[in-house]
């Protein structure tokens, strides 16, 4: 046995620390106590213990959105694998890097239904960018710096590999990872030049353009932002953004239209609607931003920008579509469009710009404000009135209204300062998502803008959250039901509330006293201010539980199977034809 | 944007990809999980050294179905190409079966007949059934076992279509 061999759960741990993993959300079991045993002898990597597998998924998921990094995460094998599934499908619907190392039973057991088996590569293959059984001491290193190569390049997604506990013992040989290079996987970067010089050609000649971007500008990112903004102001076109992209575009920016989509603004849905070329910059064409899709923006030239070119012409034809990396693409397209010298029709852009005003004129966003009852939209402008002046607040959220509503008024101007699950729409998401943003960033203001629904899908993260003295704040909007899904009964289901009400739940203040965390309360408006000022200025964990009105409804909204200039703007605003058939269909 | 009155067309798609555990699960999971037809897979290690298999596939769709079968298939991490035979030109595609007909007396005779007018060759005989192996593309597999159904056809089995393109080029 040559000097240099080490155990495989020391080749792992070198592998882990050539990547610059500084950190790994694990839970120890069975299969990986030889794994446990390296990190217990070295100081190079901080475990952070969370109290279910799905938090540490959601809590390297927020801590890649927050940092740019892979995230990392270590279970065991079989229940501690599968419990990770959930967010494996968030980080892949999502396009978040995080690598997934399970524990498996010994090679020899594979098969054989042992104690704690579950075959994870099989049940995640579809849940996973790749994955992986090392079954060979000497693949291992090789493996992992594969694994993170993968699930950072291109779009980025989820990588898992599995780990049998013979082979984490075994001796073997370490491969740097200098010597590691992808046999197929190479994903191609810069934009076809031609295919970019048609584009500035199309745009230059846009009566009504429109910018579409999403979260692959996150992704590729912070650059990528600011080339984004710099095309915008260049070309004077307005910009949207979908759920993903929120911080990729200023939104302070008087080109901005806001988000788009289901609940989306009115200005941002008749614009896409009613555009003459829309270009779409690192986002999917989801059903949640096209609506009914026969009528999609009917009448413009489509443009698609994406590094994935399984995304293009998946939903919506597009007439150029470009693969490549956005921010190489914004970079070669601010290239031609200044050498070019083109200048699109400014009468018409004007005249363009003149209708997005009217449009935004109907002040879309506007509520019923009331001095009772506490507006769940009045307490997230509160928060961010009393927070915005800071550049170290971030944001994550559940699922339901709150993460909506929380989309709508809570402004970024930065990217990955947002963290909430577009894709899957995983409730319980943000507040081990919200620990993750806090390890990465201790210093820093980190909210779970929260409903009471949600945030009991993973509340035992609380726990992780005092063990840590991590000073994680959860801001729930309390209304006591699964608001949109109450929403939606009302809507479309003749007001009623099959089990959506949340009854017997927990006092939140108290709840948060036995994680040792601190609790607030709010009743009336009159007591929002003093509550999120309190929540800021303790250093340790708060949860606030704001008593908002329970029957609030989250508009702007496209119906299911509407059109974007379909859309209900409030209240008194009813469906011109009520959701068709194929409409209840659509979730 | 007349895609959704687009008619389905059928396609043969050749994929190179890693000869590594798990890989025809990928490929077909993506197929099941994503709604896509398969009429035809075939499998098989083409070159041991650098550990390649080639996967063809014969698969139905409208063109943007297809485009996007492509694309997914592209993007699975052991995938190293691949390869639209149906619309880069001509290829050659075959299938081999082995066909079981059990019969005596005229039938006998005639399936030898029939057999011989197709090419077949005899495998296995008893006094009171054959197996033919035949060879070529689906329709005359299919056109043969047909034939053989009146005469005792007993059971089948298909290999499914290799394709290759015409002309000198590689994959």
């Amino acid at each position: 046995m040559a000097d240099d061999q080490m155990n495989g759960s020391q080749i792992l741990l070198k592998a882990l620390e050539e990547q610059g993993v500084d950190v790994i959300f694990g839970y120890p079991g069975g299969a990986v106590l030889p794994i446990y045993d390296e990190i217990f002898k070295q100081d190079a990597i901080r475990h952070i213990l969370v109290r279910h597998e799905q938090g540490a998924m959601h809590a390297a998921e927020g801590y890649a959105r927050s940092t740019g990094k892979v995230g990392v995460v270590l279970v065991t094998s079989g229940p501690g694998a599968t419990n990770t599934v959930t967010g494996l499908t968030d980080a892949l619907m999502d396009s978040i890097p995080v690598v997934c190392l399970t524990g498996q039973v010994p090679t020899h057991l594979i098969g054989n239904d042992a104690f704690q088996e579950a075959d994870i590569t099989g049940i995640t293959r579809p849940c996973t960018k790749h994955n992986y059984l090392v079954k060979d001491v000497n693949a291992l290193a090789r493996t992992v710096h594969e694994a993170f190569y993968v699930a950072r390049s291109g779009r980025p997604g989820p990588v898992l590999v599995d780990l049998p506990k013979d082979v984490m013992t075994a001796m073997g040989d370490y491969t740097p990872v200098s010597r590691v290079t992808h046999r197929t996987y190479k994903p191609r970067m810069k934009g076809d030049i031609n295919l970019i010089r048609r584009a500035v050609d199309i745009m230059a000649a846009a009566k009504r353009p429109i910018l579409y971007c999403g979260g692959g500008i996150i992704n590729s990112g912070p650059a990528a932002s600011q080339l984004l903004t710099e095309f915008v102001r260049l070309t004077g076109f307005p910009c949207t953004l979908t759920v993903m992209g929120l911080g990729a575009f200023p939104a302070s920016d008087p080109l901005y239209l806001g988000m788009l989509g289901m609940h989306g603004t009115y200005e941002a849905n008749l614009a896409m609607h009613g555009c003459d070329v829309m270009v779409a910059i690192g986002a999917r064409f989801d059903d949640r931003i096209t609506g009914r899709l026969a009528d999609f923006s009917p009448n413009s030239t489509k443009i698609h920008i994406d590094i994935d070119p399984s995304s293009i012409n998946k939903n919506v034809p597009v007439d150029v579509g470009i693969v490549g990396d956005v921010g190489h693409v914004l970079e070669d397209m601010i290239k031609v469009w200044k050498a070019e010298q083109a200048s699109p029709d400014q009468k018409a852009l004007a005249e363009w710009w003149k209708s997005i005003d009217r449009w935004r004129a109907r002040d879309c966003l506007r509520y019923e404000n009331s001095t009772k009852v506490i507006k769940p939209q009045y307490a997230l402008q509160r928060l961010y009135e009393l927070t915005k002046d800071r550049d170290d607040v971030y944001i994550t959220t559940e699922v339901g209204q709150h993460q909506m509503w929380a989309a709508q008024h809570y402004r970024f101007d930065k990217p990955n300062h947002w963290m909430t699950s577009g894709g899957l729409g995983t409730m319980g998401y943000g507040l081990p998502a919200a620990m993750g943003v806090q390890v990465a960033h201790p210093k820093a203001l980190v909210i779970d803008i929260a409903g009471e629904a949600s945030v009991i899908m993973n509340i035992q993260e609380m726990s992780t959250i005092a063990q840590y003295r991590l000073p994680v704040k959860v801001f729930i909007l309390n209304n006591e039901y699964m608001g949109m899904v109450r929403q939606w009964q009302e809507l479309l289901y003749g007001g009623r509330y099959a089990e959506s009400y949340m009854d017997s739940l927990p006092d939140f203040v108290k709840l948060a006293e036995a994680f040792q965390a601190v609790g607030l309360r709010a009743t009336k408006p009159d007591e929002v201010d003093d509550v999120i000022r309190e929540m800021i200025e303790t250093d340790r964990a708060v949860i606030a539980d704001i008593r908002v009105d329970k029957l609030e409804n989250c508009f702007p909204m496209i119906p299911s199977g509407a059109a974007h200039n379909e859309m209900l703007l409030g209240p008194g605003d009813e469906a011109e034809t009520p959701v068709a058939e194929e409409g209840m269909v659509l979730v | 944007m007349t895609t959704q009155t687009e008619t389905e067309k059928q396609t043969t798609i050749a994929v190179l990809v890693d000869n590594e555990p798990g890989v025809l699960a990928r490929v077909i999971g993506l197929f099941s999980g994503r709604g896509y037809n398969i009429e035809s897979l075939t499998v098989a290690e083409v070159d041991t050294q650098e550990g390649l298999s080639r996967i063809t596939i014969v698969t139905s769709g409208t063109p943007m179905v297809i485009e996007q079968i492509k694309a997914q298939l592209e993007r699975l991490v052991p995938v190293h190409k691949v390869c639209d035979l149906t619309m880069d030109g001509a290829y050659v595609d075959r299938e081999l079966a082995l066909v079981k007909v059990k019969s005596t007396g005229e039938a006998r005779v005639e399936s030898l007949r029939v057999a011989e007018i197709f090419r077949a060759r005899v495998v296995d005989s008893t006094s009171e059934s054959f197996v033919f192996e035949i060879v070529g593309d689906t329709g005359k597999l299919d056109a043969f076992i047909n034939l053989m159904e009146p005469l005792g056809l007993m059971d089948v089995s298909r290999t499914g279509v290799a394709a290759i393109a015409r002309g000198a080029r590689p994959l």
